[in-house]
């Protein structure tokens, strides 16, 4: 009797003539999901304005500049423009193979039990926080390089540019090859989503008219997933271009363009970390630093926002079929 | 073509070479860990939890008293900003209009503002916060890190909306129940269990990050009240970052056992997370 006297109140509510409850409720959540969009929107606009002395000050040359030196007056975010690709593309030569061939063996050959817990350890990577990541490099992993690695290296293999003029073991080739274990769980991970699209028939097509298992593979695997292999190359570049503090603490921070990969340097983001602190109390390179900030969220805007549509194009694509 | 046997043994060797590849990636983890216990256990008590760092940053004892209290006032200020706003979104590209453009542009850019460099949402926090009151705050260093959680939110939210039963909606709809009352009381209690896990995921993410408070919280030697939010706070990460830059052993030393703290926690977290879902899975099947 109870309930039912409940449900009919009920009823009578929902045929009340307002509604007014639901519109508003209504208005509530899209105001959300714009605040999202408003957000994004808003944080570009407040960091162009607050950056814009630099940017009239210095114009193209804060871009092209090549000295960066806030003491003197200099903007010239070339180096560290330079800086962050180079890490970053040293980071992706390590990272590719090694990610896409994680993935491989995660969602085509390891067994199914041993691939869940294997997953699950590769994924650790990503919960490391990057502040452990720059404690382990500057004090066991420069070391160690430095020791075994880097000393010998510039000793024997100086007549290389690449190796010559080795300094601290705080370097592009350090901060790269951190880089490069950072970058590894986010691209092993959407390859091994993209590899799951592939629909199951064409891996037994292949294994049916006498495929190995490698074969198949490259027959049925990757040529579907190239794209989406892509996209998830374009997302580890956004991760490696943006990440900050492990990179500031083993980049030495002193901005160059030079080909010596022993060399100390710099990247964007970590000159902001560096030097923040400092240029608070000076308002033009308080402005450059801001500056520096939207330059890189410009990159890595454009990077993700290109891989998200070819991940989407991808997913859609999978759907269809 | 070649022979069965030497495909067979190439395909074998490309095994080989997958393994060796997954073996790359896990011993340097297993090496960041061993060595963050290793060296970081010994320091490990009551009062490195507790008290704030000696004054005299030479002398022994104290700990990151200050930063764990800051990281938890911070990341729990985020997680009230982003909470209710990333839930409330996913409400929105879930239960109305989900193919309408609104739907189709949030979802697309909450996925790609995840991977926005944390610092450039320091730079923002800064201007707009920082610039505005004057100070470096617990409430710059707590809404930095709720923008970073949100776009998380609103992606784990959606997906675990999106495995609520249309019939159950259905059934409450069919009963005279209100589109708003529906989503209340029968879409979000059966997808919260999902939606807890991505929360906690997002909270541990957010306790990791030091680059955005570095321009919001900036640190601070003291522990601060938990009823002071408008003035400079330290967090453990950035007790970490700062502590292992110095080149004093026992600076380090403090820095290992802050980073053994920090993954404990972090790890914690996603454990809980994961049990969350296991539960869930369970009880469905």
């Amino acid at each position: 009797m109870g309930v039912l006297t409940r449900s009919a109140d009920r009823a009578g509510e929902s045929v009340a003539p307002t509604g007014s409850a639901d519109r508003y409720f209504r208005l509530l959540v899209t105001g959300c999901a714009l605040l999202v969009l408003l957000l994004l929107a808003g944080m570009l606009i407040r960091t162009t304005w607050a950056a814009w002395p630099a940017f009239s000050r210095y114009g193209v040359s804060f871009i092209t500049g090549t000295k960066w030196q806030p003491a003197s007056g200099q903007f010239g975010a070339l180096p560290l423009i330079y800086g962050t690709l180079i890490t970053s593309v040293i980071a992706l030569v390590i990272a590719v193979p090694v990610s896409v061939l994680i993935a491989l063996y995660l969602s085509e050959v390891a067994p199914p039990r041993l691939a869940t817990s294997l997953t699950y350890v590769v994924d650790l990577l990503a919960a490391v926080p990057s502040v452990v990541y720059g404690l382990w490099g500057v004090l066991v992993l420069v070391p160690f390089l430095t020791n075994h690695i880097y000393q010998p290296l510039s000793t024997h293999l100086s007549w290389l540019p690449l190796f010559s003029d080795f300094t601290s073991g705080r370097d592009y080739l350090t901060a790269g090859l951190i880089l490069a274990l950072m970058i590894t769980p986010i691209i092993s991970a959407v390859s091994r989503e993209i590899f799951k699209t592939v629909p199951d028939e064409e891996r037994e097509a292949a294994l049916a008219v006498g495929a190995t298992q490698w074969e198949m593979i490259r027959m049925a695997v990757l040529p579907r997933s190239r794209s989406g292999v892509i996209a998830a190359v374009m997302l580890g570049f956004g991760r490696a271009v943006g990440e900050t503090i492990a990179v500031a603490y083993l980049i030495g921070g002193f901005p160059s363009i030079t080909d010596h990969l022993l060399q100390q340097g710099s990247t964007i983001a970590a000159t902001i970390a560096l030097q923040f602190q400092e240029a608070v109390s000076t308002p033009i390179w308080k402005s450059g630093l801001i500056a520096l900030g939207v330059v890189l969220f410009a990159m890595t805007l454009l990077i993700n926002i290109g891989a998200r549509l070819i991940i989407r194009r991808a997913e859609r694509g999978a759907n269809g079929s | 073509m070649r022979s069965l046997q030497a495909r067979q043994r190439r395909s074998q060797l490309m095994a080989g070479v997958m393994i060796a590849a997954v073996l790359v990636a896990v011993i340097p983890l297993l090496f960041i860990l061993g060595d963050v216990v290793v060296k970081g256990i010994s320091q490990l008590n009551l009062a490195f939890l507790t008290q704030p760092e000696p004054f005299v940053q030479t002398a022994s004892g104290g700990g990151f008293g200050a930063g764990i209290r800051g990281t938890i006032k911070m990341v729990g200020l985020g997680t009230v900003i982003a909470v209710p706003i990333g839930v409330l979104a996913a409400v929105y590209t879930t239960e109305y209009r989900s193919r309408g453009p609104l739907a189709t542009l949030v979802r697309f850019f909450a996925d790609v503002m995840t991977g926005i460099p944390s610092i450039f949402v320091g730079i923002f926090v800064f201007t707009v916060v920082v610039l505005t009151t004057g100070s470096f705050s617990t409430y710059a260093g707590g809404i930095a890190l709720g923008i970073l959680m949100m776009p998380v939110i609103v992606r784990t939210s959606e997906e675990a909306m999106q495995l609520v039963p249309v019939m159950l909606r259905e059934s409450a709809l069919a009963l005279g129940i209100r589109r708003w009352r529906t989503i209340v009381s029968v879409v979000l209690p059966t997808a919260l269990p999902g939606i807890t896990t991505g929360v906690l995921l997002a909270m541990a993410r957010a306790a990791g990050e030091t680059a955005p408070l570095l321009l919001t919280a900036f640190g601070n030697q003291l522990i601060t009240g938990w009823g002071k939010w408008n003035g400079p706070e330290n967090s453990l990460t950035l007790e970490i970052y700062n502590n292992s830059r110095a080149f004093l052993p026992i600076q380090q030393a403090r820095a290992w056992t802050g980073a053994l703290v920090l993954i404990v926690g972090v790890l914690i977290l996603s454990l809980v997370a994961r049990a969350v879902i296991a539960r869930r899975t369970r009880r469905t099947r």
